[in-house]
């Protein structure tokens, strides 16, 4: 252990770390391996502000930032690396300032870019760990078969309402083996607008920041060789209930890219990969007739006739809405007379998918020839037409 | 007696339970019998070739059902039965 007996601490910083130096299975060797560790941080959110708040503060060498996303209000309920100060600025810039001053002994790298199969494996090759803490599907098959291909460990949550998975992927095992991958446990992701991201479905603010902090340990414990990593092993919790479970995780030898025989051997389209319709969903794609915001905003200050329904949910309803008729999607059906045949009929949910939906199940159903979906809905018209209504 | 874990995304469909009990042999049954009190689980969990979902894991205990018999693996009464999706939030 040459490189490591060169890592050597100042004062401040034996100082700063006493309190893992006098842990005898810690000590000064675990925290020069902290110092000398490279670790990536994809996704700078909710599973991302303790992931970089603990490992910043444990004293990671170099911590790598990276999301091309800004700050925004409807991010402060749960991402506590932020502040109100922060609000429009790139969040690897506002996280970087935050951390800087909560550790200046440390090296801070900031990636401002959305990863990608062009720039992921150039990215992650300098990094000894990657932290998987984004928010998409896409992104998850990414970050595993990126992980798989350099031989990187991938320290892994996911988070959803009140629910949240915990696993360690890729682990070089002490016979040189490699643990299972996100691949073992899901072969292939959801069809698109089958499980809600956390944007459509929400989530409980302290979820991530209980998630992301056993993630942080983790990842030290990967990295310092200490303790039983969770390995082979998915940990489930659910808030609500209180539910927690630890389930095997096994190599799947029909692993694309870590089984018997492998078929990825470079990284894939992940959009395409994951945007597939599966085979239910193939029926349902035809097009749907579309009005803009601007286009309804004028038909209705020429008081054209025309019936506006919402597909969301009460909640939603509650949250802001555009006065239309409430008919919250799985309850379409049964309020065909609140839905005229005789009149132009304008559809909206959120952003125009469950509102695309309906239209569809009308018109293959129940004969409808007269509706027309509100493209980006009530997003799209917050954004553009009444800008004082809220967003969420 | 048999009881089933409904994960989050499901619940909504299983009037907000987070658990059901069902009366059950193996785990096609216990599924079968959760997707007949609750319709809408169903094409939640099986494919158009009636084959659980890819992006959904079955577990008894603590042992992926692919491990074991598949949906014909056996249950005794006391087993728990617990359904995992794909989830991917994180950031936003």
């Amino acid at each position: 252990m040459n490189i490591m007996a060169q890592i050597t601490f100042s004062k401040e910083e034996l100082e700063r770390y006493s309190r893992h130096l006098i842990i005898p299975e810690f000590n000064i060797e675990g925290q020069r391996k902290l110092k000398g560790s490279k670790v990536l941080i994809v996704g700078t959110g909710g599973l991302g502000a303790p992931l970089l708040q603990y490992l910043t503060a444990a004293g990671v060498g170099t911590i790598g930032i990276l999301d091309f996303d800004i700050v925004d209000d409807s991010n402060l309920q749960r991402q506590v690396l932020f502040t109100v100060d922060d609000v429009g600025l790139p969040k690897v810039d506002a996280a970087k300032r935050r951390l800087e001053k909560l550790n200046p002994f440390i090296n801070l790298v900031t990636h401002n870019v959305r990863l990608d199969s062009d720039n992921a494996l150039e990215i992650i090759k300098d990094y000894d760990l990657v932290a998987d803490g984004s928010d998409n599907f896409p992104t998850r098959y990414l970050v595993n078969d990126a992980c798989v291909l350099l031989g990187k460990p991938n320290v892994y949550a996911s988070i959803f309402r009140f629910e949240g998975q915990v696993s360690v992927f890729n682990y070089l095992n002490e016979d040189g083996t490699r643990g299972p991958n996100y691949r073992d446990l899901f072969p292939s992701p959801p069809p698109p607008g089958l499980v809600p991201s956390c944007a459509e479905g929400g989530v409980i603010g302290v979820l991530p920041g209980i998630l992301g902090s056993l993630q942080a340990n983790e990842v030290i414990k990967v990295l310092t060789g200490l303790g039983e990593p969770l390995v082979g092993r998915l940990f489930l919790f659910d808030a609500a209930t209180f539910e927690t479970r630890t389930l095997k995780v096994r190599k799947d030898p029909q692993n694309p890219i870590s089984g018997v025989n492998p078929t990825i051997t470079e990284l894939i389209d992940y959009e395409e990969f994951c945007g597939v319709p599966g085979m239910a969903a193939k029926q349902d794609v035809e097009s749907v007739d579309e009005i803009t915001v601007t286009e309804l905003n004028e038909m209705l200050q020429n008081d054209v006739n025309i019936t506006l329904i919402d597909v969301r949910e009460p909640y939603e309803f509650e949250i802001v809405n555009m006065s239309g008729i409430l008919i919250p999607l799985n309850q379409v059906e049964m309020h065909l007379d609140k839905i005229p045949k005789n009149k132009k009929v304008v559809i909206h949910c959120r952003s125009g998918a469950r509102s695309a939906d309906a239209i569809r199940l009308l018109q293959k159903s129940h004969g409808y020839d007269n509706l027309y979906n509100l493209k980006g809905g009530i997003l799209a018209w917050a954004k553009e037409i009444d800008t004082t209504l809220p967003v969420y | 007696m048999i009881k089933v874990f409904i994960p989050t995304p499901l619940r909504k469909f299983t009037n907000g339970e987070s658990s059901v009990a069902v009366e059950a042999g193996s785990v096609s049954e216990a599924i079968s019998s959760l997707a007949s009190a609750f319709p809408e689980v169903r094409q939640h969990l099986y494919d158009a070739n009636d084959e659980f979902r890819k992006f959904i894991r079955i577990y008894v205990g603590d042992e992926d059902i692919h491990h074991l018999d598949g949906p014909a693996t056996l249950l005794v009464n006391g087993d728990d039965i617990s359904i995992i999706p794909a989830i991917a939030g994180g950031t936003n």
